[in-house]
């Protein structure tokens, strides 16, 4: 019992995490539908850039993460503006491979600065022990779940209830009308960007907490996935629900099912679940069906 | 055009003679251009493959690699076990991965676009999950050898002699490729591709036809794991990762999806470039003290470039260099005119 | 024209969601015969043949082809009981040739497998030449289409484009040939044109035509027998002459005259 309730807090915490990173590209989706092949290696560079900025340049905590938030925002802004402005109406695969391709510049940037040694993140919460029944539980897991549910629920009220939210909404549904509306769907989809990356940062920085810094983390761009087929594409609060189930599946596949199918079952546990997605409901728990006309 | 045929043949007898004479060359690095060679032919089969299943028919698929990886271990398996000959292991290696593609194709196809993608995807992880862990066929991650064949006395991963095979399997795959698309089969792809419901509705069976193209696509991806097998004679389940898969569908973008010499383009080109860029890093930098450097330029230039052709060319090399052979031509023409003189 | 039925419809009705597009539409075509289906825009018309070319499964009632059921089948089996079709839209398949694009039409008719295919050599040639041939003969000449078969059809006129559209939906020599709006967008002297092939291949491979057209001067010259649809219900049928003093039918076009548009 007390191995499940383990099991399950870590689950939740990832899986909130992979939720935080997942809204951010179903933001992408829905004002542009774009699939954000890079939003993975984004999550690793905005985690690398806040320890940089804490460890190697010793800048206070605070403001560090601030810094942190502007510069992958800008860094998100420019890959919007200079590459995928000019892919727009493209085919699902174009967009795809430049979105791969961004994450591998990405990726061999982190690469060539850092290198491929794991990091110890900073501190930036209060650490202690903290009692759960008969186990210890590190704080880390907890200002890890808090911090996610937090920055979730802001969003998700932001896009259903603040002006901007409701613009980028708009503009995601119908361009043409959005246009005439006076919102101006460029400006939006910047704005798309840079939280997006934004998101990514703050979910870079919790991984990195919880588990430990090195340029694999972009990994986790990939099981984003099934987190957003689950929710569905196009559902902020899909991609909510789906990062925790996903999370809480991965953690249980680790426990019971590896040892009985042998090997690192965990990282696979997550698409073996997609697959029975696909089978069963391919537009995920919230998402909405496409319909094709004559 | 019939003009054009009549003067092509003594090009087709320089390259023929080129092709046989060449790898007996006492040039210093033949045996390297050998191994480039050979590299690409193994490249160009998977990247025709891929196209005619992406490029073609229009469906997204980030297994490739993957289905390679079935072709080579049931080649190592057939080859260390079994004892089979390579004229036995090489198609068998192509008709297992036809199964396994109809295995992953039949659920996966009746998903589009981004779906289809990530059902790939999964193949794509669980695959190489059954590569690691069924250590009882493919040993893991500690890799399996096999003795490579003999061929008139020298073993198959001999440059030269794989030379041969490759080369000859290669252009046997480009033609297959280029009679497909002459008939039926090929056309009903390609209208899938483009409007797959007008497809439907005039008669095609579009989800038969899209499972044929996954098929024929397993086929050469099966193809050239197994040859891969034979020239590399160990093979390990990080040979058959997403990055392979993702190498592939560069290939056909930087080539030219949907045309037949784009998957021979492409596959030299995502070959070439690592070469190109480590000869380049061995000149300019005598001290490289960082070992993980050449890894991370590589990823950037690579990165770098795939988003650069998709920006300004998406059509890929073969249709910059048609252009070039339009305007080659059509310079030619002039000076004919104008040797030729004002008419009356 | 005999008074055997080549195709017959009852009680066909199909919903999308809450939008009734068709509501229990009764239709008989007889075989020989050039039958029309006219109506305002959002009449149904299209659902109507894209529930017999099976791209909407009908909620409720029977098609029947020539004594056989095609209700439930899958949209690519119809084609092989010789009905074709042209597309409101033309849907084409725009980055093919016009003559790529003619052959796909023919496609139920071809046996080469992929293997054949690959070979070329032997099957699949000898298919190739004869489609060709036969293409060349029957359709390409006919429609005027010989001199354009090798251009890319994206960078057609639209006129042109209708016309690769009708020479496809022909290639499969059909028996029941189904137009969506065969006219539409086109100017006197093409539509005329038009006009002239649909009859001379009517007569010429004894077809039956089902036309939806909104040209009335065109419907009403044509049609042998002419239904009027409108809210998704057949609202009125009959000869052309009768059709057009339908009490019913000018309240529907209120004010237009048979001549009109």
């Amino acid at each position: 019992m007390d191995l499940l309730i383990q099991v399950l807090i870590a689950g939740i915490t990832i899986g909130s995490i992979y939720s935080l990173i997942a809204i951010g590209v179903v933001l992408i989706f829905k004002s542009s539908g774009v699939i954000n092949f890079a939003q993975g290696s984004m999550v690793m560079v905005g985690a690398f850039i806040t320890y940089a900025l804490v460890v190697q340049f010793k800048i206070p905590i605070l403001i560090s993460l601030l810094l942190a938030f502007l510069i992958s925002g800008v860094m998100g802004m420019i890959i919007e503006r200079s590459v995928l402005r000019y892919l727009t109406g493209a085919s699902l695969i174009s967009i795809i491979m430049v979105t791969l391709g961004i994450s591998y510049v990405l990726d061999g940037g982190a690469l060539a600065t850092w290198g491929s040694s794991n990091f110890t993140f900073p501190k930036l919460f209060p650490s202690f022990s903290i009692q759960l029944g008969g186990i210890k539980v590190s704080s880390i897991y907890l200002w890890s779940f808090l911090t996610s549910m937090a920055l979730l629920v802001i969003f998700l009220l932001f896009f259903k209830y603040s002006k901007m939210g409701l613009s980028m909404r708009a503009a995601a549904d119908n361009q043409k009308v959005a246009v005439v509306l006076g919102i101006s769907s460029k400006k939006v989809l910047s704005l798309t960007w840079i939280i997006s990356s934004a998101v990514a940062t703050a979910g870079g920085i919790l991984l990195a907490s919880v588990s430990a810094l090195h340029v694999n983390l972009s990994y986790i761009g990939l099981i984003v996935f099934p987190v957003v087929i689950l929710g569905g594409l196009d559902s902020i609060a899909g991609a909510a629900v789906g990062g925790l189930i996903v999370g809480v599946l991965e953690a249980i596949s680790g426990v019971y099912i590896a040892p009985l199918l042998g090997g690192a079952f965990q990282q696979v546990a997550a698409f073996a679940f997609l697959l029975i997605i696909l089978l069963i409901k391919p537009y995920g728990l919230f998402g909405t069906k496409e319909i094709e006309r004559l | 055009m019939g003009r054009n045929k009549e003067k092509q043949w003594p090009y087709y007898l320089i390259f023929l003679g080129v092709f046989l004479i060449f790898p007996f060359s006492l040039f210093q690095y033949t045996k390297y251009i050998l191994f480039l060679v050979n590299m690409t032919a193994i490249g160009v089969i998977g990247a025709l493959g891929l196209n005619i299943l992406t490029g073609y028919t229009g469906l997204i698929s980030l297994g490739q690699a993957a289905f390679m990886g079935v072709g080579a271990y049931t080649v190592a398996i057939l080859s260390t076990r079994v004892g089979l000959p390579l004229w036995v292991n090489l198609p068998a290696a192509g008709v297992v991965t036809t199964f396994v593609g109809i295995m992953v194709g039949t659920p996966s196809l009746r998903l589009k676009g981004f779906y289809l993608a990530m059902s790939t995807l999964a193949a794509e992880f669980l695959l190489e999950y059954v590569f690691k862990n069924w250590e009882s066929m493919t040993q893991g991650i500690q890799g399996l050898f096999i003795t490579p064949p003999q061929i008139f006395g020298m073993p198959i991963n001999n440059d030269r002699v794989f030379y041969f095979l490759s080369v000859t399997l290669a252009i046997l795959g480009v033609i297959g490729t280029r009679n497909l698309f002459r008939t039926n089969v090929g056309r009903a792809f390609i209208a899938i591709r483009d409007r797959d419901i007008a497809a439907e509705l005039i008669g095609i069976d579009v989800f038969k036809y899209k499972l044929v193209s996954f098929a024929i696509s397993s086929f050469y991806a099966g193809v050239a794991g197994g040859l891969w097998c034979y020239y590399m004679t160990i093979i390990n389940p990080e040979a058959f990762q997403l990055s392979i898969s993702i190498d592939y569908v560069a290939m056909i973008i930087v080539g030219g999806m949907g045309t037949l010499w784009g998957s021979v383009y492409g596959a030299a080109f995502v070959v070439l470039l690592p070469e190109a860029i480590q000869r380049i890093m061995e000149v300019l930098q005598p001290v490289l003290h960082m070992e993980y450097t050449f890894a991370a330029f590589k990823q950037i230039v690579f990165g770098f470039i795939i988003v650069v052709f998709l920006i300004f060319e998406p059509k890929g090399l073969s249709e910059i260099f048609s252009r070039l052979g339009n305007k080659i031509s059509n310079l030619r023409r002039k000076e004919d005119r104008i040797a030729r003189g004002p008419r009356e | 024209m005999e008074n055997r039925p080549h195709l017959e419809i009852y009680n066909l009705s199909l919903y999308f969601g809450g939008v009734q597009a068709l509501h229990h539409v009764d239709l008989k075509v007889k075989m020989g015969a050039l039958f029309s289906l006219i109506g305002p825009n959002g009449a149904g018309k299209t659902s109507l043949i894209n529930c017999i070319s099976k791209f909407y499964k009908p909620n409720e009632g029977k098609i029947i082809f020539k004594n056989r059921e095609i209700t439930n089948l899958r949209p690519h089996q119809v084609a092989r009981y010789g009905v074709s079709r042209t597309f409101q839209n033309i849907e084409l398949f725009k980055g093919m040739t016009v003559l790529d694009n003619i052959k796909l039409g023919r496609h139920i008719h071809l046996r080469s497998g992929p293997l054949a295919g690959m070979l070329y050599l032997g099957k699949a040639k000898k298919e190739e030449d004869a489609l060709e041939e036969f293409l060349d003969r029957e359709i390409l000449d006919f429609l005027g289409l010989t001199h354009i078969k090798s251009r890319v059809v994206a960078t057609l006129p639209y006129g042109l484009q209708k016309k690769v559209d009708l020479a496809r939906a022909l290639s499969a020599k059909p028996e029941f040939l189904i137009l969506d709006e065969p006219v539409a967008g086109m100017n006197r002297e093409e539509t005329q044109d038009m006009i002239k092939h649909i009859l001379e291949i009517k007569k010429a491979w004894g077809l039956t035509v089902f036309l939806i057209e909104h040209d009335m001067e065109m419907v009403m010259n044509i049609s042998d027998w002419i239904a009027v649809m409108n809210f998704g219900e057949k609202m009125a049928e009959g000869t052309p002459d009768a059709v057009q003093k339908d009490p019913e039918v000018i309240r529907i076009y209120l004010g237009h005259s048979s001549t009109g548009g």
